[in-house]
């Protein structure tokens, strides 16, 4: 039978000096369990190159935010050669305003992995609220929650969002907004299905049993269990949204304010990058969208084998 | 007896599922902010007396109460087919007219590549889920993470750049070439070429997925029992494989084939756009454009419909390979 | 010439973690007829066995020894040959015919399998030879239309049985056969494994860790533990009066109601089975032995004789050499 705590013997550690409180037992496990954790992580070595990547780019985003990074204003960049091929001055040549792609590039990771870590988290916390409830309270509360999700399974995510852009506008807010509420079924589905996988093992019928009221038997029992998954899935929930954000951009729903990789690719493609050849402006902020979902597939993917061991080594 | 029920239900459970849609559609369209007239208005850049916007309202059957006459109203006209007129693209033209010109272009463009990505991607995925750890499937593996990584627009573009661009082989946009008027086989040929590019951006853009999916599906299919037992019978490898294995790893992935169509047709309106195919998607494109609402709720029903029915069938698909939803 | 005769056999599974002798230098014979109860907690090596006598193991699994069936070293067959002696020469009785089991696949069709793959019949045939096998095990024949779901577990084990019954083998390896069932179910199974084994004149190899069961279904019985065959001998002798600690203990912890040994406390064996790769020195049973000796860590236990075609490899067996402070 599994449970959430690892084994007291796992790995010997002296107890603190003072009490040993019931608080401080649990602290200890699960800072063990997290040394664990990071152990068996780093022996994926997709893990660790997605963990490398993921990290380059936050750090790009970081770098952005203080400020540094070129200028992105056509104004100021009046002097510079327009549409060049990347050179040492250029390292990602220049757009159609002289503006350095590396610049833009940079600009843009502020915003794209500010909307994808957003959006996600709001469809996380939305999915997982309505998963819970649905896998929670079986009847036809669950029936009703479970056809509406999959209802919405149905309907084509982009689809949805052209027309609520179409009809909410177009600013960066409400695009957060619309990534969010349009891509919950996934996670509320999962998390679903992990509740009711955890409903059925018996100590939440024995707690049950000794009479904890309901939220206790939630929050003591089935959340530890089933914040592995939601957290494996957020990593994916992450990149999907970057993507997402990306296309609404490509379709020329970004907002206009605001520089992403998807705005960007939007702009060189408008402006007749493919017929003139530039393809540093598109390929650029590409690679860039292209690397950072990748980095999360892997770190996903790295996750899902250790939190769900199976073995396939055989 | 079990089979029929088990249609049925799939069935009612379409039928019910496209009459929520059709609400949800008709209140989404309903959340306009200010009225519809006042945004007509000042779309076709008129001014019109208060009392002949009173008239127009009525005209539309705006006047009416929303719940029930206007929303029967709107059920009533869309299973019926009557889903308005554009506004903006081609005003007064019956949106129904504009979308059956170009479902055709659409339908076989999304038809053949999720066919061939979903078979391509299956063969992969059997062939290096079988020779695991191989050449071939280290570098399938590699290459179909890359590939689910990008967007769909992104590989469109990237092909268009190698192709067009650098090696000109296919043409750059379209979906025949307006100037030529060919007819009977030259057309074809030349319905083919241009087509050829967007069918290879959608083709590739899904089959990492399905390869990934097929593979990890025939992994866990071969730890079970009953693969030992059926090589302990004596049976040859290969009908090991056929037999056994893939009979049986289709079936998730079957179901998680069928979870990806919502974005195989997201992926259509993209595509089109950077091929500047002229589809349905582009069509969705263009009414977002112009902010021309009946046809973009047109495809909005599109799409979703689209949707639907791919799910019908992935699911009949699955009824048919798995005899444990059939019995009762 | 026994029809299984098992020499030196080693079995050593490679993981990431390092090589996991499971099997060390086991040798045991099984005459026609005979049934060899194979006993053993968890992780003794006793299902490993079973996959080397018909050589089921993955390709990096490094296996040693002889295995003669029916004369034939198993271990040395070519590919072809494997394959036909395959179910021909010894079939397995899988256990938990839970995922035994090809869930899409009819019963019938299963069965007829076997029988076909080595051209024991054409089609149709087979398909009656499917039905009168199952009729066999006590199940009318018009189920071999059904789908493995549609029997509860014992009557799947009922059809694991006539599967392996289906090519006419010389052994059958019963693993587990009944540990998945409840009490009754299992007690019908097995009188129909002994009926069956009787009527048939088949040999066979009995695998489980109930050894309960074993003492009702075997004529030998060989105790296992940490890879290695411990204590050998008749049945009904080796479990009243066992030699060896570790089967002492194993038949303690089976109560028989009536019996008057068992009145008082029940017994269990504390501690668990050794890790294969952390196997302890000298004999292996030692730290958990209720009668170790100072001598027991340091020497390498083989089964010496204890009584009438009995063996034991402990240091208290009647044929053990002498050693210094063990008393006899």
């Amino acid at each position: 039978m599994t449970t959430t705590e690892p084994a007291l013997a796992d790995a010997p550690v002296a107890p603190p000096p003072g009490r040993l409180t019931p608080r401080k037992v649990r602290w200890l496990r699960r800072r063990r369990a997290l040394g664990r954790f990071w152990r068996q992580y780093r022996a994926s070595g997709m893990g660790m190159f997605g963990l490398v990547i993921l990290t380059f780019f936050i750090l790009m985003a970081i770098y952005s935010a203080l400020g540094y990074g070129g200028s992105t204003n056509p104004i100021e960049t009046l002097q510079n050669p327009t549409l060049e091929p990347p050179s040492l001055e250029f390292p990602l040549g220049t757009d159609n305003n002289g503006i350095s792609v590396l610049s833009l590039v940079i600009k843009g990771s502020k915003t794209s992995l500010l909307v994808g870590l957003i959006a996600s988290v709001i469809s996380m916390v939305v999915g997982t609220l309505i998963g819970m409830a649905a896998g929670y309270r079986t009847g036809w509360a669950d029936t009703i929650l479970m056809f509406i999700t999959n209802a919405f399974i149905v309907i084509p995510w982009l689809a949805l969002a052209i027309v609520l852009a179409a009809l909410l506008g177009q600013n960066l807010w409400i695009i957060i907004m619309i990534i969010g509420l349009t891509s919950w079924p996934g996670t509320a589905r999962l998390v679903r299905a992990q509740v009711l996988s955890v409903k059925e093992r018996t100590y939440v019928e024995r707690s049950r049993a000794l009479g904890g009221p309901g939220s206790h038997v939630v929050m003591k029992h089935i959340l530890p269990n089933v914040m592995p998954v939601i957290f494996a899935n957020t990593i994916l929930t992450i990149a999907i949204a970057i993507l997402s954000e990306s296309a609404l951009s490509f379709l020329g729903l970004g907002d206009p304010l605001n520089i992403t990789w998807g705005t960007v690719i939007d702009q060189a493609f408008s402006k007749g990058a493919i017929t003139i050849g530039a393809w540093w402006w598109l390929i650029a902020p590409s690679t860039c969208i292209v690397l950072v979902v990748l980095a999360s597939t892997m770190i996903g993917f790295a996750f899902d084998e250790i939190v769900n061991p199976r073995i396939r080594e055989r | 007896m079990g089979t029929q029920r088990y249609l049925l239900g799939k069935l009612a459970q379409v039928l019910l599922t496209l009459l929520f849609i059709l609400a949800f559609n008709f209140f989404l369209f309903r959340l306009m902010p200010g009225d519809p007239v006042t945004l007509l208005v000042r779309q076709a850049g008129a001014t019109l007396s208060a009392e002949q916007q009173d008239e127009l309202r009525a005209d539309l059957g705006l006047d009416k109460p929303m719940f029930p006459d206007q929303f029967l109203d709107y059920m009533g006209d869309t299973l019926t087919l009557n889903l308005g007129e554009s506004t903006i693209i081609d005003p007064g033209r019956p949106v129904t007219e504009i979308f059956v010109e170009r479902m055709g272009r659409s339908l076989i463009l999304l038809m053949t590549s999720t066919i061939a990505s979903i078979v391509l991607g299956m063969l992969m995925g059997i062939y290096g889920g079988w020779r695991r750890g191989g050449r071939f499937d280290n570098g399938s593996m590699v290459t179909s993470m890359i590939l689910y990584s990008m967007p769909e627009y992104v590989l469109g573009i990237i092909l268009l750049l190698l192709f067009s661009n650098v090696f000109q082989i296919f043409p750059t946009s379209g979906y025949i070439d307006q100037v030529a008027d060919y007819t009977g086989i030259a057309y074809v040929a030349d319905y083919v070429n241009h087509m050829m590019l967007p069918f290879w951006t959608l083709t590739l853009a899904y089959l990492g997925e399905f390869y990934l999916v097929m593979r990890s599906s025939l992994l866990d299919v071969m730890g079970e029992e009953f693969i030992t037992l059926a090589r302990a019978k004596g049976v040859r490898e290969k009908y090991v494989l056929r037999r056994h294995a893939v009979r049986n790893a289709m079936l998730p992935t079957v179901t998680l084939i069928a979870l990806s169509f919502a974005f195989v047709l997201g992926g259509a309106i993209t595509v089109e756009l950077v091929f500047t195919y002229p589809g349905v998607g582009l069509l969705s494109y263009d009414a977002l454009q112009n902010r021309d609402f009946p046809v973009l709720q047109g495809t909005f029903l599109f799409f979703t419909l689209a949707v639907l029915i791919a799910n019908l069938v992935a699911d009949l698909t699955y009824g048919y390979l798995d005899p444990r939803v059939r019995t009762a | 010439m026994s029809v299984l005769s098992v020499r030196d056999l080693n079995v050593t599974y490679t993981t990431k973690g390092g090589d996991v002798p499971a099997v060390r230098g086991v040798s045991f014979d099984i005459e026609k007829g005979r049934v060899l109860g194979l006993a053993g907690e968890s992780g003794c090596g006793k299902s490993t066995i079973a996959g080397a006598i018909l050589r089921l193991h993955s390709p990096q699994t490094k296996i040693e020894g002889t295995v003669l069936l029916d004369g034939q070293d198993v271990l040395a067959l070519s590919p072809g040959k494997l394959r036909a002696a395959r179910w021909t020469g010894a079939s397995i009785v899988f256990q938990g015919a839970l995922h035994a089991l090809n869930p899409v696949q009819r019963i019938g069709v299963q069965i007829a399998e076997a029988i076909r793959v080595h051209g024991m019949a054409g089609e149709r045939e087979a398909f009656v030879r499917a039905g009168a096998l199952v009729e066999q095990v006590g199940l009318p024949s018009r189920r071999i239309d059904d789908y493995p779901h549609e029997l509860s577990g014992g009557q799947k084990q009922r059809v694991m049985i006539a599967m392996a019954l289906a090519c006419n083998p010389s052994l059958v390896i019963a693993d587990e056969p009944t540990t998945a069932l409840d009490v009754m179910v299992q007690a019908q199974v097995l009188q129909l494994l002994r009926s069956l084994q009787h009527d048939l004149g088949l040999a066979m190899l009995f695998i489980t860790h109930d050894l309960s069961v074993l003492v009702e279904v075997s004529d030998d019985l060989a105790i296992m533990y940490a890879g290695r065959i411990v204590e050998e001998g008749p049945a009904e002798r080796v479990f009243r009066s066992p030699v060896h600690p570790y089967t002492k203990a194993l038949a303690a912890a089976f109560p028989e109601i009536g019996d008057v040994r068992f009145r008082g406390q029940p017994s269990g064996l504390g501690g668990d089975p050794p890790d294969p790769q952390l196997i302890p020195s000298g004999c292996p049973f030692h730290p958990r032995c209720a009668e170790v000796t100072e001598v027991c860590p340091t020497i390498d236990p083989e089964l010496w004789r204890a009584g009438e075609g009995r063996t034991a490899a402990c240091v208290h067996a009647e044929g053990a050499p002498v050693f210094e402070g063990v008393q006899r």
